[in-house]
């Protein structure tokens, strides 16, 4: 069991390795002539004005609430699908049962006017 | 095993054959042959990527009628190349006041996110990197940590596009999650219940291995049981990929480039390398997991089945490029729509119709035999089917039911400057 995730232990290494690497060697063998102008934030050529970390917009916020809800309950059915074959059709029903109430989330969310990008 | 059939294991047997004769410790082989096989997979990971590059801007440029690039070596072959050494030979620029630590660590992390995904991919009968049991749920994982990336690439760089660039990057990404994991849940129950048939070394239904064996003949394809689910999942991974149609994380005209758009030199290849790499990884997994895999005639030699799987893929990856030249982006609001409103409720319907169907007919007939699974196949193809069909009247229905847009009465108004007033002095008709 363990011994298969030691493919994906090394991986990460070199995984990590294989981006690292080439920009280490890019910063080494590039040119550095910084100068004010060129750190600069870009903005179309003009200085940009005042902070860039401001509030924005709450819709953004909501979609990802909404999402958290959808992402925590497909892990619990991810079990389920596995499983399927050792189910009885009782138990298939149940998991049915379960989609349906993560369908009601979708239908309140929807009548909310949660859903509506305003 | 011969040499020429399956060069791989050969060699990893005759590698574990000589450390061992050497009388080295076991666990240190099984390292050292490990990390071969590590090195092996994302070599070709990250060389192929050259390939893609240029095979993708010549199949755009050919369908918009240009030729694309044809100087450097024969074909244009060596183009990308020439960008790889243009590119490192940059001035790596970070821009004032922008998060160093996190800056650095985006790049990174693309490319981490999706060179993890290979080490469950199956390349041929035996050639894949770990067969976990745990598969898709790894993939789906992993793949997160490329919204990640994307979401602190944008917020770090202190910059007002990219900043908007990572906020889409929330809305989209997370978004389109939700579709592409509950269509990747029918696979994994249809393999589930293939688990007890004896003889197709089915173990996991979430396993990828499994999932390919699973699909044993041309009548148990995924893409005949499950299309509506293949489909699904090949949308929302485009929308993952954020490609064109669903490039708003960075497009050029609205937010010039989004969320890499202070990137410089060696940095920007590596975010430039990862999307492609991950256009790839996402025709690979359609292939994989609806598509059968490596399978195909002669795929118990190895290097048949490997290219098998290239083929497959590389058909699947010309869809992607087609997609990608054909269709105009669209807006956000609508892109939100189509997620919420009809990909998460169509991919909820079809769960519950696979679920139920394969159930009941798994209970009557025996899936075993040819006839079974040709029976299981046939019900679950024609559950699809009415459900397309509901779902195009449905559509139909609301679309009629849908104010028409009135044509414009009166002409707008156009900023022009004031008419010469010449009515006053005009001599009278």
């Amino acid at each position: 069991m363990l011994d298969s995730w030691l493919f994906v232990g090394i991986l990460i290494f070199v995984a990590i390795g294989f981006p690292a690497v080439p920009i280490l060697v890019a910063y080494f063998i590039g040119p550095k002539r910084p100068n004010p102008i060129k750190k600069e934030t870009y903005e179309c050529g003009i200085e940009t004005v005042g902070e860039t970390w401001v509030q924005f917009k709450v819709q953004y916020y909501i979609y990802a609430l909404v999402f958290l809800i959808f992402d925590v309950e497909t892990v619990f059915l991810f079990p389920w699908a596995v499983a399927f074959d050792q189910l009885p059709l009782f138990a298939v029903v149940e998991g049915i049962i379960f989609i349906i109430i993560l369908v009601g989330g979708l239908v309140y969310a929807w009548n909310r006017g949660i859903l509506e990008w305003k | 095993m011969g040499f020429f059939s399956d060069p791989i294991s050969f060699l990893a047997d005759w590698l574990t054959a000589l450390m061992t004769n050497a009388g080295w410790p076991e666990g240190l082989i099984n390292v050292i042959i490990t990390f071969l096989g590590v090195f092996v997979v994302a070599n070709f990971g990250m060389l192929f990527v050259i390939f893609l590059i240029w095979l993708e801007r010549k199949l755009a440029a050919r369908m918009q009628d240009r030729l694309g690039p044809n100087r450097v070596g024969p074909y244009g072959l060596m183009q990308t190349i020439a960008d790889i050494v243009k590119l490192f030979t940059k001035e790596d620029t970070t821009p004032e006041g922008a998060d160093k630590v996190v800056f650095n660590l985006a790049p990174i992390m693309a490319v981490l996110s999706v060179l993890l995904i290979w080490a469950v991919i199956p390349f041929a009968e035996g050639w894949i990197g770990t067969d976990l049991n745990v598969g898709v749920l790894y993939i789906v994982a992993v793949g997160s940590i490329g919204i990640v990336a994307t979401l602190i690439a944008g917020w770090s760089s202190n910059n007002k596009f990219a900043l908007l660039g990572a906020f889409r990057t929330v809305a989209q990404l997370v978004s389109y999650e939700v579709p592409m994991v509950l269509s990747l849940l029918i696979p994994v129950l249809l393999a589930g219940n293939m688990t007890n048939i004896p003889g197709l070394g089915v173990e996991s239904g979430m396993g990828l291995g499994s999932i390919v064996r699973a699909q044993h003949n041309w009548y148990s394809i995924f893409f005949l049981m499950a299309p509506l689910a293949a489909l699904i999942f090949f949308i929302s991974s485009i929308a993952e990929v954020g490609r064109t149609p669903f490039d708003l994380l960075e497009a050029e005209s609205e937010i010039v480039a989004g969320f890499h758009i202070e990137y410089s030199g060696a940095k920007f290849a590596m975010i430039f390398a990862a999307e492609f790499l991950h256009a790839f990884t996402i025709s690979v997994l359609t292939m994989t997991i609806f598509f059968g895999g490596w399978q195909g005639p002669g795929d118990s030699i190895p290097l048949v089945g490997w290219a098998w799987f290239m083929v497959k893929s590389l058909i699947v990856y010309f869809l992607v490029a087609w997609v990608r030249t054909t269709l105009p982006r669209i807006r956000i609001d609508h892109m939100l729509n189509y997620n919420w409103k009809f990909l998460t409720p169509l991919a909820l319907v079809l769960l519950i119709s696979t679920a139920l169907v394969d159930r009941i007919v798994v209970d009557a007939v025996d899936i075993s035999m040819t006839q079974g699974q040709i029976v299981r196949t046939l019900s679950h193809l024609a559950a699809n089917l009415l459900i397309a069909w509901a779902t195009i009247a449905i559509l139909r229905r609301r679309q009629a039911a849908r104010p028409t847009r009135q044509p414009v009465a009166s002409p707008r108004p156009v900023a022009r400057p004031p008419e010469p007033e010449t009515t006053a002095d005009a001599p009278a008709a």
